[in-house]
């Protein structure tokens, strides 16, 4: 198992695998995404910073209170979660009787100050975040060597995306949610606290963009623009998934981070425009996504 | 009166038409614009001026599509840019006179617009956003990679050339005023398509588009060809630009131009004829101002974004229109 198509085994395993990576942060960030959109009617243009944000905070969290990743994974969702739920409440529950695309021109704004910030406060380059020592060293597969902290970002992606699926799909709380996301008057009818669930729901889906950070942060340097070159990306596998549905864009984004991979071994000049261009085929012939409902 | 929480402007009670489907009103306002940019050399950097002037055609492109259309773009950087690059490459490399060059522009980003177009009008609202600024990014992916942009250095030394092969434009003011031309003709167009039957059925498109449809209009005929005529002059501008500096960059493919010029139309006023015009000047000044101090100039540009979507959805023109109770 040398070669493989005339492509050198290892080299072909490795693309593979940071597609499965890449993958995993297409589908976590892209998942947040749906869910707010869901429920808000927002498409939250601030998530690449708040991914940022969760890397930032885990690295502070690390630089000036001694606070390692296994925290960091815990405590940096909640703050920048926290930080959501402030932005819902006092700015974007203002926008939601105007055009949506108000808060699309909103949440771009605040991305914009909080990048800003960010790079006035740590400059441009990147910060370092080791791997914490539990999940160094690599795995021997016998045909390529696996870095164990890639495979645990691929598996607690996963896992992450099935308990979210689990709560929205399998719970009391999430069946309040699908059906304040068909019917918001009707469910506060029932005496149900819609806007406390929008401000909720908004906070969720930013620690998910916050949690991705923290397992981000050990792979790509830290620094203020990884989230927005990454958030366009994402935008793409949003539209190519649909938002419709939740297992949509878990498939879709692992998908097309493993596409990306295999683009970089056999085209690596197109691996970076390969998503958009896929997006643009999917256009073409089903215009409401894969999973969309037109 | 337009739509609550849409993007169109406010139209107030009828005002006759006097000139060229300029209102009294439109008509002085335009005076004193064209007094300005006349008197301002004397006065003003003309350099700094046409930066003004390029980036108020490129303004004034995309509210076409976001003020009569209702369509946000989000990726304008994409024909903006490549029709500075595409000026650039013919000025530069094909030794074209600069109107030609600008002309090559324009069709680029027309052309860009129309494959673009085509794809994104499949999608609505929210989506339609995003596919637009998904297929600029892809636009600059392809910028970073493709030789004839020069990479990261993008084309330098473009020459001025002579308008027409007789006017030596290495003159600022024999720029500036050519530079003026070409955004006044711009500017004089998309008031000629807002205003034509065309631009008429644009208007219902954006306030209801199933209606529209249901009156017997290819809606999305008329929404692709609104998205060629706003690409075709992002090009222009993005052309102009590139001869006035003699530089094509990657900066103007990237989707931060994308968001400053939402940002220059939010500021002065979407769906406004003036509004972009107003806007572009106040954002270029800030940006010459405040260069200094580096990220700063982000942070601040978020919170007026901020500030105008909260607070400020008229933008300064529509403000001042509804404060005298008139289009703008």
């Amino acid at each position: 198992m040398d070669e493989i198509f005339g492509i050198p085994a290892p080299l072909l395993f490795g693309q593979l695998l940071l597609g499965l990576i890449n993958g995993a942060f297409y589908a976590l960030l892209s998942l947040g995404l749906a869910v707010i959109f869901g429920m808000l009617n927002v498409i939250n243009f601030t998530h690449g910073a708040q991914f940022m944000l969760g890397a930032f905070v885990a690295w502070a969290l690390l630089s000036f209170l001694g606070l390692g990743y296994w925290w960091a994974l815990l405590l940096a969702p909640l703050i920048v979660g926290a930080f959501g739920v402030l932005l819902e409440r006092t700015m974007i529950s203002r926008l939601y009787k105007l055009d949506h695309l108000y808060g699309l021109l909103l949440t771009f704004g605040v991305g914009l100050i909080v990048e800003g910030l960010v790079r006035n406060e740590f400059g441009s380059s990147g910060l370092p975040y080791r791997i914490p020592a539990e999940l160094q060293g690599s795995w021997d597969l016998g045909f390529m060597f696996m870095p164990i902290y890639r495979g645990w970002v691929v598996v607690v992606a996963i896992v992450a995306c099935l308990a979210t699926w689990l709560v929205i799909e399998k719970t009391k709380i999430g069946s309040y949610l699908r059906a304040a996301t068909e019917n918001p008057a009707l469910v506060q009818a029932f005496g149900i606290n819609v806007p406390l669930m929008m401000t909720l729901t908004y906070g969720a889906g930013v620690a998910l963009a916050a949690f991705a950070g923290v397992l981000a942060a050990p792979i790509y340097s830290v620094n203020p623009q990884m989230g927005a070159n990454l958030i366009i990306i994402v935008f793409a596998v949003v539209v190519i998934g649909g938002m419709g549905s939740i297992l949509g864009s878990v498939v879709t984004g692992f998908g097309l981070g493993i596409i990306e991979g295999l683009t970089k071994v056999f085209w690596p000049e197109a691996s970076a425009t390969v998503i958009f261009v896929v997006m643009a085929i999917v256009l073409l012939t089903r215009p409401a996504g894969l999973f969309g409902r037109a | 009166m337009a739509a609550p929480g849409g993007f169109g402007g406010t139209d107030f009670k009828h005002e006759d038409e006097v000139v060229l489907g300029f209102t009294k009103s439109q008509l002085l306002a335009f005076g004193v614009m064209v007094a300005f940019f006349v008197v301002a050399p004397f006065f003003l950097y003309p350099v700094f001026l046409m930066k003004v002037l390029c980036f108020a055609l490129f303004a004034c492109a995309f509210n076409l599509l976001i003020g009569y259309v209702g369509l946000l773009s989000f990726g304008h950087a994409a024909y903006f840019g490549m029709g500075g690059y595409l000026a650039g490459h013919a000025a530069k490399v094909w030794g074209f006179t600069p109107e030609i060059a600008i002309l090559i522009g324009g069709a680029v980003g027309g052309l860009l617009g129309l494959v673009f177009g085509w794809i994104a009008i499949r999608r609505q609202g929210i989506y339609f956003a995003m596919i637009t600024l998904a297929l600029a990014q892809m636009v600059y992916f392809f910028c970073l990679q493709a030789p004839f942009t020069g990479g990261e250095d993008g084309i330098q030394a473009i020459p001025r050339g002579s308008l027409f092969g007789a006017i030596p434009l290495g003159n600022d003011m024999a720029m500036y005023w050519t530079t003026a031309g070409v955004f006044l003709i711009g500017f004089l167009l998309i008031h000629r398509i807002v205003h034509s039957p065309f631009g008429m059925v644009l208007k219902s498109i954006r306030e209801n588009e199933p209606r529209a449809t249901s009156l017997g209009y290819r809606t999305d005929d008329y929404k692709l060809m609104a998205f060629v005529l706003s690409a075709t002059l992002a090009g222009v501008a993005g052309g102009t630009k590139s001869i006035v500096f003699g530089i094509a960059t990657l900066t103007d493919v990237f989707w931060t131009m994308s968001g400053e010029v939402v940002l220059m139309s939010l500021v002065g006023g979407l769906g406004t004829i003036f509004g972009p015009v107003v806007g572009a000047a106040v954002i270029i000044t800030m940006q010459n101002y405040l260069a200094e101090f580096g990220a700063w100039v982000t942070v601040i540009q978020g919170a007026i974004f901020v500030l105008c979507v909260l607070a400020f959805r008229r933008g300064i023109v529509g403000e001042i229109g509804n404060w005298l109770r008139v289009r703008l």
